[in-house]
Parts: C-alpha cells; structure tokens; sequence
C-alpha cells in the first residue's frame, strides 16, 4: 500500500493512467511490479515517454519530468 | 513464486513413445525431430512433462554443451512502428501506451557497457520498424562504432525486414548475429501479422545468412496458434537451421489486438521448451520476453534444466525482465557455466 501522502501527490494509476481512487487497480500494480515500467504520469495521467534499457528505465511526462528506475522484481 | 505443476492427466500418445524414439533419434543420433513427433511431444500428458525436460537436457547437453549465452538487448528505436503485428505495444497502428522514443548513442554505449558487465557475449540493438531507413542505418553505424571502441562484446542487430544493401552494409559493419523472428507458423502468421508475409520474412532471414551473419529467428507462444500449427513452426524454424531461436512467451499489452489473450500456462510453456529441443539440438535456445509471467522464477530453472541454453538478461525492448544478478544467480545455481566471448568467435 503506498503512504498516504504519496498517494495524494500520485492520484492516477502508473499502468493504465486511470483515477487509483476509482476501480481496482490491482493488476496494474502487478504488472508494474513485474513487466511494465510506468507509462503514465502518476502525478497528471499523461502519456510518458518510457525509454527501458538493460538494468533500468526512464519515463519523461512533459509536464513533470523525468523519473527512473530499475528492472522489474525490485 | 510457485513451481509449475505437473500432476494433470493427459492423453495418450498415438504411434508409440515419442520419448523413447526421441532418445534414439535426437540424443544418440541428433536428428530432430519431424512435425508429427513435435505435435506428440506437445500433446503428451501433463504428468510426462518432467520426463520430457529431461530428455530435452540431456540432448542440450549432449549436442550444445553446458555453458549458457547470456545476451542483452535495448531498444534503439522505440514505438511507431507502421506495421501492425498484433501482439505488439510498439505498432503505431495501435491505441497502446507506448510512445515514440530514440536512445541516443552515449546511452546505446552506456547499455552496451551494462550488457558487458553481467558476463554477456552478446549485445543486440533493436529498432521497431518494418526495415530501416537511412537515417537508422547510420545511427547504427555511428552506435556500433562506437560500442566496438569501448566495449568488447559481440553486437547483434534486430531492424525489421532488409534489402540486400542493408544485409551487406550489415555485415560489413561487423554485426555478428542478425535476428527477425518469423514470430509464428507460417499457417497462422496472416492471423498476427497483415502488413507484410511470412515470406518476406524469410526472405530476410535467407540474405542475412547468405552475408555470413548468424540467424536468430524465433517467436512468441500464445498468440493463439494451435499445437499443430506450433509443431509445424518448430520444423519451419528447423529447416531454417538458425544459429539461435528466442523463445518468447506473450505478455498481452494494452491497446494490441491481441491485449485480451491469456498469458501462457507454465506447464504448456515448458512442454514447448522440451519439444523445440527436441526439434532443434543443436541451436541455441533462448530464454526470451514473457518468462516472467509465464513461468515465474521456478519455472525459468525448469526450463533451463529443460533444453534452454541461452538467457537475455536485464530488461527487454518495452517490458522489463528480472534484475540480471537473479538470472545469473540461478545459473550459479545450476552449476551452468556463462559462456566466455572468445568462445563465440
């Protein structure tokens, strides 16, 4: 479960870009948590830019940046 | 993660033991298997699963050898690819999540460099394209220029369908491995794929060979081929005579047309492993997308204790795979030493 204020300040879902306050996004998490890097902005929803590499990958949103992180599992 | 059961019942085999025909013909002999044998390998009960890894080890073993190719693969070009293959997230056709991206050079290095660290011989540089343009083709250029200045590993490429030109300029680049998946049998690729053939596909496959480039050409189980048709893919992919086949299992993205298919059950999924083996003794056989959903860290060991030789490492084109030291850990494990890039030359 993610922390109260995180969960306030990321109000969309990483995975399908749905409201995390609305539906089960419980598939979304595991598919976050597996596979997928995040493609859209947790923060606005938008599409990202997603460029994955070897051992991490990058997300751009146009509007609030680029964050990163590393492979799946960890 | 839980092991792949295999207590289920199953059918018998018509026309004998195909098990006991394949230790005769594919250990001793090395002669893979025909279709039909395949087919009776993928229909064999769910209980005679662990036998057929088995048989399908000790023909790697016999016929490949212990050691294991790691590989590494990053997407040079990523997203809006004008064909539209329908498992896949990158087609510009689909409603998917997946947007257009370049890598450029410094990162493709910094990859290549990541690659090299884990112990990898082989390093392949991916573009979703129906083939490559100028522009791709020097920024190739330019990228393996610059990998082969700082980093030693053999490069592979994967950028769609070629003509003659490229497939030379290819080889001329030093590119060590070509892959272009023929993705399916040659039956069901109308249903995956409609912007191009199969055949011109392997019109590809025949020039990169021909260049004196290695073949890698596999594809992806569960894009809703039947077990004839993924019998009859493995001996299209046997008279291809690859030098390496990677075996992907479908991950059902958003937006695809295929996004509503299952994930592939574990046990059928290393059912396929064993039958490839046995249809293939000699090739390398790689570990590729969709293990991760599909078989879960218990299966992966099954499947390598089950004719796999070969494991990309790290992340794939889109998704993401396990962190590389879990894979290199479990090779460990086995006892399967990694093996060494002076080897491959």
């Amino acid at each position: 479960m993610e922390p109260a204020g995180d969960a306030a300040e990321r109000p969309f879902c990483a995975w399908c870009g749905g409201a995390r306050a609305e539906g089960d996004h419980a598939s979304c998490d595991r598919r976050l948590a597996t596979v997928d890097p995040p493609r859209h902005c947790p923060r606005c929803a938008r599409r990202m830019i997603v460029q994955v590499d070897p051992m991490g990958w990058t997300a751009r949103c146009s509007r609030h940046g680029e964050s990163t992180g590393a492979s799946g599992f960890a | 993660m839980t092991a792949v059961e295999t207590g289920s019942t199953g059918e018998e085999i018509a026309g004998g033991d195909v098990l006991a025909v394949a230790r005769e013909q594919v250990l001793e002999r090395g002669e893979g298997l025909t279709q039909e044998q395949v087919l009776a390998v993928l229909q064999l009960p769910t209980e005679r699963l662990g036998e057929a890894l088995a048989l399908a080890h000790e023909v790697r073993m016999r016929w490949c050898g212990p050691e294991v190719e790691v590989e590494g693969i990053v997407s040079l070009k990523t997203g809006g690819c004008p064909e539209d293959c329908h498992f896949c997230s990158q087609s510009g056709l689909f409603d998917s999540p997946v947007r257009a991206a370049w890598l450029d050079t410094d990162r493709l290095v910094e990859a290549a460099k990541q690659t090299a660290k884990t112990g990898a011989t082989e390093f392949c540089i991916v573009a979703a394209v129906r083939g490559p343009d100028a522009k791709l083709m020097e920024q190739v250029r330019a990228g393996i220029a610059a990998i082969r200045a700082e980093v030693d590993i053999n490069v592979a490429c994967s950028l769609g369908m070629l003509t003659q030109a490229q497939v030379d300029e290819l080889a001329a680049m030093g590119v060590h491995r070509y892959n272009h998946n023929l993705e399916t049998a040659r039956s069901h690729f109308p249903e995956v794929v409609t912007t191009h053939s199969w055949e011109e596909r392997w019109e590809t496959l025949r020039m990169v060979r021909a260049a004196g480039m290695e073949v890698c050409c596999g594809g992806i189980v569960g894009m809703g081929e039947t077990l004839e048709q993924r019998a009859e893919f493995a001996v299209q992919l046997a008279e291809l005579e690859p030098d390496e086949v990677p075996l992907n299992f479908l991950i059902p993205n958003p937006g695809t047309p295929f996004a509503h298919l299952e994930v592939p059950q574990g046990a059928d999924a290393l059912m396929t492993v064993a039958a490839f083996r046995l249809a293939l003794p000699r090739t390398v056989l790689r570990f590729a997308g969709g293990r991760e959903l599909t078989l879960g860290d218990l299966g992966a060991e099954q499947g390598m204790l089950g004719g796999v030789n070969a494991i990309i490492v790290g992340n794939y084109l889109t998704n993401l795979g396990r962190p590389a030291e879990q894979d290199l850990d479990m090779l460990e494990t086995l006892k399967m030493p990694i093996k060494a890039l002076n080897d491959t030359l």
